[in-house]
């Protein structure tokens, strides 16, 4: 034979790997020198209505195309201005008077009117819309009963243009956060021309968001949208304060895979991930000056406990499953130190707010409250089921779990992992005796915690209610002269709902992202949140080794 | 020859209606809607949405107004991306994807097909064992450790390939297209040595060989096209495959394509695009079946006489 297997091979196959090689620079370099930034947004967007949108990567794109009354410093989360140049705030608290900036324009040259907000807020109101932010809006009068059907006309609502820059809001009771709320996408104007040209104000299916027809007022428009693939928006030159902004530009990528976005951030894809995969967490700690971000974030990691089911609707047997976490060693061991334990729903620091500790890690005294509720060492222990969504994180922490509570309580407690959708379910339903959640917060303040367990709210899901609770948090709380006394109330109020524990608290969530050393003005906050019309590059060569 | 196509598409009728229901009934049985959310949505909300998207109608109305639609070719608007049309999703998509799969089938054929000659033409001897201990290997080893295996060596340390995107950077579209067809290039090089091993031993090739042909000849002219009937009729099924079944390798190299949609759809429960999905790939399998039995028939001699008698 003389057909040699080598010379069928040297013709076939190095052609492949022969079409292309050499990448030249990287996204990051180029994006140096060009005021691009490239940023790692988890995943493809769902749109980019302010009104329809609800998740994380939707809001760091709207934030850069819209703008609400006022934005959020990244440094110290106060409100500063954004549409509105300023704002009075009358002495009762009920009385909110914006003044908007003449100067703010909508991308297409329109300027920005009071009357454009009202006619905004009437849509994110409008039941047909669906919008599931809409409760945003519910510190106004009459808002509620306007978003639920109860009340047809708006006029009622109170929202009102006294002229064509100055819009005044009227409040049920004194609400702190407000000015906080107007950075939330729910709350953000939208331009009525563009959105009537494409279809009725309510439908969710129109075009107007796209490439060609969307008007924003951000400080950026949209360039390009390329499904599943990017999403690049550009300096706007009719933002009202366009010469603050330093980038010439925003390239966002659905970075579904964590650790394919790690890789992209290795190789210079990207200036900004999303997160980091768990076990890169040491490797990246390890090295000097590490890209690698770690800081506080609003939200609580948790256990549900229902607490209308047995053994659980003892609360010594709660008490004693949260005392015999040994949390230090889960946040250091299985979480590579990477997120902080937490005793209490509201996370600490929470704009000045410090949440009582009501227990620490104690397995004598758990043995005994168990021992008491009538399983000593764990005899005639009827069982535990642990319900969570399928995940390899949440399976480390469950396994962990079980097996502390296993050592120190001598019970069996069995982990049921469900698909996401299905585990939604079962919790809508109270279908479980144990489950994981978490809770991340949608402004500042210890309220979004602990609103979630009024009597009958749509997040309580533990079955716990108390009178007491929901008057200090509906009604004495919201009346508070100063913010001492309205967090006295709020310590009184977590101490109540401790107390009865139908909530296990295990850590309070970090923001882990890669930031490379050329990106200048994104301080970690609480909030996890970016404002890009601080960001800017310094052109420094190079790639993070 | 066009009655049996004729008859095959004819067959292929019931079936994608089969496919059709069974999707539609069992992505709503699953538990969880496509509205539930880890924050509570209130009943005015949801009610509102259900109705924007006719979920307010009894099951069979909605299964009706489906089938009525997707006559007009219409598969209906996206629950999870409001403002695309699950139609508008596929067209974006698919393309990458077939690009994807159709380079995959490329290296397949050629890394796969070539192994398979050269091992049928010693066979048991290291010519033979080496290659075909290769595509066991590539049989076994899964593209969610192979492709960040092929990343870390040629995207990370040799810094040759890009380690993401689809025609982005120069090359990227390299490491997912070997990725996704080793696989498939494993069963082409077990199939074609198969194939040619029988091939090999007939009468013909000795014919052939008495002529004095050179063996490479013997080869290239008369024994590669019965020995690769096996191969083409596994084409087919093959392309199918590679298009339904790219979603691993779209993920680990973040390529725009279907397969991504398709998985996502399920896990928001995405009911619309569950189904375009299913519908659009389940005509895909069907057609490309098809085409890979009219490409065996035209290569086999006995089989096309059969054609033409009928």
């Amino acid at each position: 034979m003389r057909l040699s297997a080598l010379r069928i091979l040297l013709l076939l196959i190095p052609g492949l790997f022969l079409a292309a090689c050499g990448s030249g620079e990287s996204n990051v370099v180029q994006g140096n020198r060009a005021g691009i930034l490239h940023f790692g947004n988890g995943t493809e967007p769902q749109g980019l209505d302010p009104h329809v949108v609800t998740g994380i990567p939707e809001m760091n794109i709207v934030n850069a195309l819209f703008e609400g009354l006022a934005v959020k410093n990244p440094y110290t989360l106060e409100p500063e201005p954004g549409v509105a140049q300023s704002w009075d705030i009358s002495a009762d608290g009920l009385t909110i008077t914006f003044h908007l900036n003449p100067e703010a324009k909508w991308s297409n040259g329109d300027p920005i009117t009071a009357e454009d907000f009202v006619w905004s807020w009437r849509r994110a109101l409008n039941p047909a819309m669906g919008n599931q932010y809409a409760y945003m809006l519910y510190p106004l009068v009459n808002a509620e009963a306007f978003a639920t059907g109860q009340l047809d006309d708006f006029a009622d609502v109170g929202v009102a243009a006294l002229d064509e820059h100055t819009l005044q809001v009227r409040l049920n009771a004194p609400t702190p956060y407000f000015i906080q709320l107007m950075d939330h996408h729910s709350t953000f104007p939208v331009h009525r021309p563009t959105i009537e040209k494409h279809g009725k104000s309510t439908d969710r299916f129109t075009r107007w968001t796209r490439v060609e027809n969307i008007v924003g007022n951000g400080a950026f428009r949209l360039k390009d949208w390329q499904l599943n693939r990017r999403l690049v928006v550009e300096k706007s030159d009719t933002y009202w304060d366009s010469d603050r902004v330093q980038l010439n530009g925003i390239v966002y990528y659905p970075t579904e895979n964590t650790s394919s976005e790690e890789r992209m951030f290795r190789v210079g894809q990207l200036h900004y991930t999303q997160t980091i995969p768990l076990d890169k967490i040491p490797v990246y700690r390890a090295k000097e000056d590490s890209p690698y971000v770690n800081a506080p974030y609003i939200g609580t990691y948790y256990y549900l406990l229902n607490i209308n089911e047995p053994p659980l609707n003892d609360v010594r047997v709660r008490q004693a499953l949260a005392m015999t976490v040994d949390r230090d060693r889960l946040t250091s061991t299985v979480l590579h130190g990477s997120n902080v334990p937490a005793y209490s729903i509201t996370p600490p620091g929470t704009l000045g707010y410090q949440p009582p500790t009501l227990f620490g890690y104690d397995v004598e005294k758990a043995r005994q409250l168990l021992a008491e509720a009538g399983y000593p060492n764990g005899e005639g222990w009827p069982g535990l089921e642990l319900t969570y969504n399928t995940s390899e994180a949440h399976l480390k922490i469950a396994v962990a779990l079980q097996q502390m509570w296993k050592d120190a309580l001598n019970i069996d407690v069995t982990l049921a992992n469900q698909e996401w959708k299905v585990y939604l379910d079962s919790v809508d339903q109270m279908n479980f005796q144990m489950a994981r959640r978490g809770w991340i917060g949608d402004y500042v303040d210890p309220n979004n915690f602990l609103d979630l367990f009024l009597c009958g709210g749509g997040n309580n899901s533990t079955g716990f209610c108390d009178p007491v609770f929901d008057d200090m948090i509906q009604q004495q709380a919201p009346r508070a002269k100063t913010r001492e006394e309205r967090y006295a109330i709020f310590d009184a109020a977590e101490t109540r709902l401790m107390e009865q524990m139908p909530i296990i608290p295990i850590y309070t969530y970090t923001s882990n992202h890669l930031i490379h050393p050329s990106v200048q003005g994104v301080p970690s906050n609480l909030m996890d949140s970016v404002n890009f019309r601080y960001v800017s590059l310094e052109n420094e060569l190079g790639v993070i080794e | 020859m066009w009655r049996f196509v004729g008859y095959r598409l004819l067959q292929a009728i019931p079936v994608l209606l089969v496919v059709i229901t069974v999707t539609f009934f069992l992505v709503r049985a699953a538990p969880g809607g496509p509205f539930s959310s880890e924050k509570a949505v209130i009943p005015e909300v949801k009610a509102a949405l259900e109705a924007q998207y006719g979920l307010n109608l009894t099951l069979f109305q909605q299964y009706t107004s489906y089938l009525s639609d997707l006559t007009k070719g219409d598969l209906g608007p996206s629950f999870k991306y409001p403002g695309r049309s699950v139609n508008e999703l596929i067209a974006a998509g698919f393309p990458v994807t077939a690009e994807l799969g159709f380079y995959a089938l490329l290296v397949a054929l050629s890394i796969g097909g070539v192994a398979g000659i050269i091992a049928s033409l010693r066979p048991n001897t290291a010519q033979d064992y080496i290659p075909m201990s290769a595509a066991m290997i590539g049989i076994c080893m899964p593209s969610f450790l192979l492709g960040p295996i092929l990343i870390l060596v040629f995207g990370i340390y040799l810094e040759w390939l890009p380690v993401s995107g689809w025609g982005d950077i120069p090359g990227d579209k390299i490491l997912p297209a070997v990725t996704l067809g080793s696989t498939y290039a494993a069963y082409v090089a077990r199939l074609s040595r198969a194939g040619m091993l029988e091939v090999m031993s007939q009468d013909y090739i000795r014919t052939a060989r008495a002529k004095g042909l050179p063996e490479w000849q013997v080869v290239t002219r008369h024994a590669l096209r019965g020995g690769l009937i096996p191969v083409v009729a596994f084409l087919g099924p093959a392309f199918a495959g590679l298009l339904s079944g790219s979603f691993v390798v779209e993920t680990i190299f973040q390529i725009p394509g279907l397969g991504r949609f398709y998985v996502q759809a399920a896990f928001n429960r995405d009911y619309t695009m569950i189904l375009g999905a299913t519908v659009f790939l389940a005509t895909l399998i069907v057609v490309f079946n098809l085409l890979s039995d009219i490409l065996a028939a035209w290569m086999n001699p006995r089989l096309r006489a059969q054609f033409a008698e009928q």
